[in-house]
């Protein structure tokens, strides 16, 4: 059975073997340039404190790269389950081989088993090596990154480490399950596709954010977590400023709110809404006048007012535990739908 | 002697439909089943049941003394080629051999090889490029080779043309002679059941008409021709499978056991035909679908 398995799926296979190989070697070639690069700029811009800077030329200068190869990762598990996962069952029940197939030798359970067993596991390897390669590759630019697209942005997660391989197996089994309920080839591809996408969707809103109690905290406003203060104008000359998705002390972590509070302790704006503050614009720290603005001495100057970041985020620390955590539930999907198509073979499906 | 196939009041519905009904039979090993009736008759139903591909909603059922299709052992007594000979069309001839190989305990591959070259297949040949005829001779070489006690096709010469449906079933009965199994076919055309068959059951309507040896068949049922007759004044031991009446002539088919001695009748040998025919006619008297279907 392993060897009919093989002989129908080695095309396939060979097909995602060369991709991988292709993009393992560009990476390969490419990545101890980057990394040599990136430590050059930390040296550089280390003494003098322009590290924003070397980060956001540095990012800049890969960014699409960086965004091509993590789609490529947040992509493979998706194909999997569209054109390995949907067809495996389908297309034998619509060539009717499957009575060919079931009349040889072997139970259905095995054959089966066979089937999710061989292409799943190869499955999960082509994911596993394309995200463990893609983490390595691009840990300097990870390290740079702007706050939305950084290592715990929601994005980016789930093409790094080892996620990557539990979305391979349960997009494969999807796949399969769907097939085995529909028994046509392309609606099972589309369902599969929808079902999948939407679980990838659900996944980051829903359940990521709560897979360990996300820590809450109140921080000083700086630069580092606010935008501003600039002045509007119009609203009679107020100074202006807004939150960040960031947290001071706390590079990389993936801030899920991040509010204004005001000196009483009130909420006065969301993350990225702009709230007005009693300072002074025409003179004082605030005020443009009278050469380069000084923010930071502003910045002091809010603070002073009293007003505080209240944030709540999962800290970067948490990346690889979040890892093993929710390709654990992926694998429980897994798990569980596995037994569900067997459960089905056996009941309903002659 | 042992049974090829048994059941008992046999049942299988789909929703609410009935596909076959209070089946019972017992047929012994050695024979040549035909199966026959007409399409939605629930042929196919039967022999998934036997196969162990469908699960029976009543009664039950024994192929060679075990339960159909539960373990590996059982699969490989009992072979199967399902309608329209499914194979895998990107496989070659030779890996379709392969695959017989692989998945059967009992493969006789040298008469794989042997059945292949004789029917002219190249072996490097795709499956999905062999002519219709091709592709069964393809897949009753995949049950034969498995060297099954009982091999059971399911219209296995339907979409063949009558050359191709000759040389499937002479192949068929040359491995038949030469290595000993039951076979079980089905059909809904009685031509094809004649020359192989030497058991008969007729399946119309989700039930069993009438199943037996062709041989006793034929000796207990005649074609009465003669002046017209009431059936309830025919002898208690003739039992009228069809009749017809003219205004002066009666024409029955019969089935007794005993010789018939009454001169007012002419008798006449019927054919297999004429016999599966006369019990379909009776199921569907009002409804000529089933026997236009059988004349075609």
């Amino acid at each position: 059975m392993i060897w009919l398995t093989w002989r129908q799926f080695r095309g396939s296979a060979v097909m995602m073997a060369a991709v991988l190989v292709v993009l393992t070697v560009v990476l390969a070639l490419t990545g101890p340039d980057l990394a040599s690069r990136y430590a050059a700029g930390i040296a550089g811009c280390t003494p003098d404190d322009t590290c924003d800077q070397f980060f956001d030329g540095f990012f800049d200068e890969y960014e699409l790269l960086f965004v091509a190869v993590s789609f490529v990762v947040l992509a493979l598990p998706a194909l999997v389950g569209f054109f390995w996962g949907a067809p495996l069952i389908t297309r034998e029940l619509e060539a009717g081989t499957h009575l060919l197939v079931w009349n040889q030798s072997i139970t259905r359970g095995r054959w089966l088993a066979v089937k999710l067993g061989l292409v799943g596991l190869v499955a999960m390897a082509a994911a596993c090596v394309c995200g463990l390669v893609v983490t390595w590759w691009s840990d300097p630019l990870d390290k740079s990154a702007v706050p939305e697209l950084a290592l715990m942005a929601p994005l980016v997660f789930g093409a790094r480490g080892i996620a990557p391989m539990g979305y391979a197996a349960f997009a494969f089994v999807l796949g399969v399950t769907v097939g085995i309920l529909v028994r046509r080839t392309l609606p099972a591809m589309a369902l599969t596709l929808a079902a999948f996408a939407a679980i990838q969707i659900a996944m980051p809103l829903l359940v990521r954010p709560h897979l360990m109690p996300p820590v809450s905290a109140t921080f000083e406003v700086s630069r580092v977590n606010g935008m501003g203060p600039h002045i509007k104008e119009r609203g009679g000359g107020s100074v202006y400023i807004s939150m960040r998705p960031a947290v001071p002390g706390h590079l990389g972590a993936w801030v899920l709110s991040s509010d204004l509070l005001d000196p009483s302790g009130r909420t006065i704006a969301g993350m990225g809404e702009e709230a007005p503050i009693p300072v002074s614009a025409t003179s004082g720290p605030c005020a443009p006048a009278g050469g380069p603005p000084n923010l930071d001495a502003c910045w002091l100057e809010i603070n002073r007012l009293g007003y505080r970041q209240q944030a709540t985020y999962q800290p970067l620390e948490r990346f690889w535990p979040f890892q093993w955590i929710e390709t654990g539930i992926y694998a429980l999907l897994t798990l569980g739908l596995t037994w569900f198509s067997f459960w089905w073979l056996r009941r309903r499906l002659s | 002697m042992n049974t090829a196939l048994q059941a008992q009041g046999l049942g299988r519905r789909y929703g609410k439909r009935w596909a076959l009904r209070e089946f019972t039979i017992d047929i012994p090993a050695g024979h040549v089943v035909g199966l026959v009736g007409p399409n939605g008759a629930g042929k196919t139903t039967l022999l998934k049941l036997a196969s162990g591909q469908l699960e029976p909603t009543a009664g039950g059922i024994t192929v060679l003394g075990g339960r159909p299709g539960d373990t590996p052992a059982q699969l490989a007594r009992v072979g199967f080629v399902a309608q329209d000979t499914p194979v895998y069309a990107s496989l070659s001839v030779a890996d379709h051999l392969r695959l017989g190989a692989r998945l059967n305990p009992r493969w006789d591959a040298a008469m794989a090889r042997d059945r292949i070259a004789r029917l002219g297949l190249d072996p490097a040949q795709r499956a999905g490029r062999l002519s219709g005829g091709q592709r069964a001779q393809l897949a009753l070489t995949l049950g034969l080779a498995k060297r099954p006690e009982l091999l059971i096709l399911d219209e296995p010469v339907a979409s063949l043309d009558p050359l191709a449906r000759r040389e499937f079933l002479q192949g068929l009965m040359e491995a038949t002679v030469e290595h000993q199994f039951s076979v079980v076919l089905s059909s809904h055309l009685v031509s094809d059941l004649e020359r192989v068959c030497d058991f008969l059951i007729v399946l119309v309507d989700s039930r069993v008409q009438v199943a037996g040896e062709v041989d006793k068949l034929l000796a207990t049922h005649h074609r009465l021709t003669g002046p017209r007759r009431d059936p309830d004044r025919l002898p208690a031991d003739q039992h009228v499978v069809a009749a017809r009446h003219t205004d002066r002539q009666s024409t029955y088919v019969i089935r007794t056991d005993a010789p018939i001695h009454d001169p007012a009748w002419t008798v006449t040998q019927l054919t297999l035909e004429d016999l599966v025919l006369a019990y379909m006619d009776k199921r569907t008297a009002g409804n000529r679908r089933a026997a236009v279907e059988v004349q075609r």
